[in-house]
């Protein structure tokens, strides 16, 4: 037992260390509201610790005590027990041991105040590892707003850990937590595990019933709103309804909403480069910087509203608890194709993109399960796809209506649905492979339905902002200069230049689905990430002379492709073998080179023939 | 001997034990399902019937229709 007590001599605050910071971890099943407590401990400044050696990844953020401690948080893995069966519930159980990352010297076990009847058996469990420990009775706020009244001083007297009610979106309470922090910390050394007796799982829930049944003075019936907005919402029939209408309108809103800001940008972005024309002279240092860098860099930055409105919508669909929903829906059907609906959650966030999606595989049980998933996260289309299809659509398909909705949209949605049913029937063809392993339960809390947090959402926007332009400004900054020299040099057309030998090497590969010279250098750099091609082909045409702005890259594709083209690029994109962190995770997180280029494979011979079959398709079709 | 699964909606039973192997035991244990809960079955899926949605005390929770099938519940 390593407590690491500043004071195990002497309980005397003075004698504590001076500068040493101690390590909470927030532990509780998933929904228990470990993430909004994070954000309104540490103010939302998050850094994902990686522990290397181990395939784990965790939020931790730090704040400063009223008594002037120094805290490190870290954000575990949901849990509702101690057996871990899965990936994500064994790291959890590991950190709390410390055996990963740094022994947490105090515990904050979240429990969910308005279910407590159900939940506190989870805080037996952890009580019974010795650990130090204070019980968070979280959303003590929607339990009081519910009239479920608790009595804190019977359950701080039988668990015999300190117990604080808070409510983690509003500060109320948080003022306890904290103070019931600085006054656990100095008493670390004095916690006596409580290992005298084997207890199971019956004996914990049997305590944790007598003891709710005591400290829950009334409990009225469950939350009436949440009853009745699943009685559409689950519906066999109304149920599936709304939600595909919610898919379609989260596709028809990346469309509509991110138009305004995009066009702002996008003037933002011409001005700059009209402006720097007009400044600077006519060598090439000006070439570098508006037609590499600004071009390059430009023609992605412009995309972030759209990745911000899609991820909006994933974050509101999380925080309200609707995405449990979606889960339940899509069970029955994706055991029928050889998945079940845990994959969906990991699958739904690979449409913003397939890292952290494969990550989130790591909640399944099954490993057979696990690895369908991470093999088909890749074809949920990603949101880096975004700026690629954004800008083919935009140049080729006319902007027109079907009915009520935009032909644009249309074809978008389109896309992403091929990806979907590829991916069934690539699942189909694993399951085929791999066998019929140990299924996958279902088995999950549904929580009840919350208004999203502000803050939280605000949170969760501005990281995936950060990531976005941080990859802008490293990666697509880096190769937009690299691809600039390599078209700009030796000789001033494309086919002379660097980029153009090295193209024309590969190119016959291409040749069949339709692609030309500027396309096959688009697509190399596209592996370091897939909206660099939009970047890249911005270049690419910059230099070519055919193109000053943004606006001009729309017209120099109109002239450069044929519309068979066109929708061949957008069919490969569907597929495309992965970008360079895709396949560093999957290697990761399968600990396997083989699966990784086996996946590369797949999807590369996927994406050819899509293409080919889609260029000779259109090609017959439109003469 | 009637199990979760055939409960009808808006119906209410009490569990009186569990069946399946050890590893289910443990996982509906974990999320919370006890011997002597009371659960009451709310929605259905469309196909199969699968999954529910239960009402445990104040909790809501999925199982599979087979999940469900390991549940012993006698009638309130």
């Amino acid at each position: 037992m390593s407590l690491e007590a500043p004071s195990a001599t002497s309980n005397d605050k003075n004698a504590e260390p001076q500068g040493k910071a101690f390590t909470l971890a927030l532990v509780g099943a998933p929904n228990a509201g470990k993430t909004t407590l994070f954000n309104g401990l540490t103010g939302g400044r998050a850094k994902i610790a990686n522990y290397p050696g181990v395939t784990v990844e965790m939020r931790e953020g730090r704040f400063t005590t009223p008594e002037g401690r120094k805290i490190i948080v870290q954000d575990l893995p949901g849990i509702h027990g101690l057996s871990g069966r899965s990936t994500d519930a064994r790291i959890a159980l590991n950190a709390i041991r410390g055996e990963i990352g740094k022994t947490p010297d105090l515990l904050l076990v979240l429990i969910d105040a308005p279910n407590l009847h159900s939940h506190l058996q989870f805080a037996f469990q952890i009580r019974s590892l010795g650990l130090p420990m204070i019980v968070v009775l979280n959303m003590i706020d929607l339990a009081k707003r519910d009239g479920v009244e608790i009595d804190l001083a019977a359950l701080e007297k039988s668990l015999g850990v300190p117990v604080v009610a808070t409510s983690a979106p509003r500060k109320a309470g948080r003022a306890a937590l904290v103070a019931a922090i600085d006054a656990a910390l100095p008493d670390l050394a004095q916690v006596t595990p409580d290992k005298d007796t084997e207890h199971s799982l019956r004996d914990f829930q049997i305590q944790a019933r007598q003891l709710s049944a005591r400290a829950v003075t009334a409990e009225p019936g469950m939350h009436r709103l949440t009853r009745t907005l699943d009685a559409i919402l689950l519906h066999p029939f109304f149920g599936f309804v709304t939600f595909l209408a919610i898919l379609f309108l989260v596709f028809q809103a990346v469309y509509a909403w991110a138009e305004w800001p995009m066009g702002v940008m996008d003037g933002a972005i011409t001005a700059l480069s009209g402006g720097l024309r007009g400044i600077l002279p006519d060598n090439w240092i000006e070439s570098l910087l508006v037609d590499g860098i600004i071009a390059g860099v430009g023609s992605v930055v412009i995309f972030l509203p759209q990745i911000l409105v899609l991820f909006f919508f994933i974050l509101i669909m999380e925080m309200s608890g609707y995405m449990a929903r979606a889960a339940f829906l899509m069970d029955e059907l994706m055991l029928r194709v050889g998945l079940n609906g845990r994959a969906f959650i990991p699958l739904l966030s690979s449409f913003a993109c397939a890292i952290p999606g494969i990550m989130a595989a790591r909640v399944m049980e099954s490993e057979r399960d696990r690895l369908t998933t991470i093999m088909i996260a890749p074809l949920m289309t990603c949101s880096a796809r975004i700026p690629v299809y954004i800008l083919i659509i935009g140049a080729f398909i006319p902007a027109s209506n079907v009915g009520p909705f935009g032909l644009q949209g249309l074809v978008m949605f389109a896309l992403y649905v091929a990806g979907i049913v590829s991916a069934v029937i690539v699942a189909f063809v694993f399951r085929r492979i791999l066998g019929r392993g140990g299924e996958q339960p279902l088995m999950m809390e549904l929580p009840s339905y919350k208004m999203p947090q502000l803050r939280d959402l605000l949170v969760g926007l501005w990281s995936r902002a950060k990531i976005f332009l941080r990859r802008a400004g490293t990666v697509i900054f880096t190769v937009s200069i690299v691809l600039w020299f390599l078209v700009s040099y030796p000789g001033n057309d494309l086919r002379s230049s660097f980029a153009g030998m090295i193209g024309r090497v590969i190119e016959p590969i291409f040749k069949p689905l339709g692609f030309n010279l500027e396309i096959v250098i688009a697509l190399v750099p596209g592996m370091a990430a897939r909206e660099v091609a939009v970047g890249a082909l911005g270049t690419v045409y910059a230099i070519d002379g055919a193109t000053e702005t943004s606006e001009g890259l729309y017209a120099a594709l109109q002239a450069g492709w044929s519309l068979p083209t066109a929708l061949a690029f957008l069919a490969w994109y569907v597929y495309a073998p992965q970008c360079i962190s895709t396949l560093a995770v999957v290697r990761r997180e399968t600990n396997s080179w083989a699966r990784m280029w086996g996946m590369t494979a797949y999807l590369f011979a996927l994406a050819w023939f899509a293409a080919f079959i889609t260029y000779r398709v259109a090609l017959a079709l439109l003469g | 001997m009637s199990r979760l699964h055939s409960l009808k909606r808006g119906q209410k039973a009490r569990i009186r034990a569990f069946h399946g192997d050890s590893t289910t035991e443990e996982a509906l244990r974990e999320i919370g399902f006890a011997e002597g809960d009371e659960v009451e079955l709310l929605e259905r899926g469309l196909v199969n019937g699968s999954p529910l949605s239960i009402r445990l005390d104040r909790t809501i929770l999925a199982l599979r229709k087979s999940e469900a099938a390991c549940i012993e519940i006698e009638a309130d």
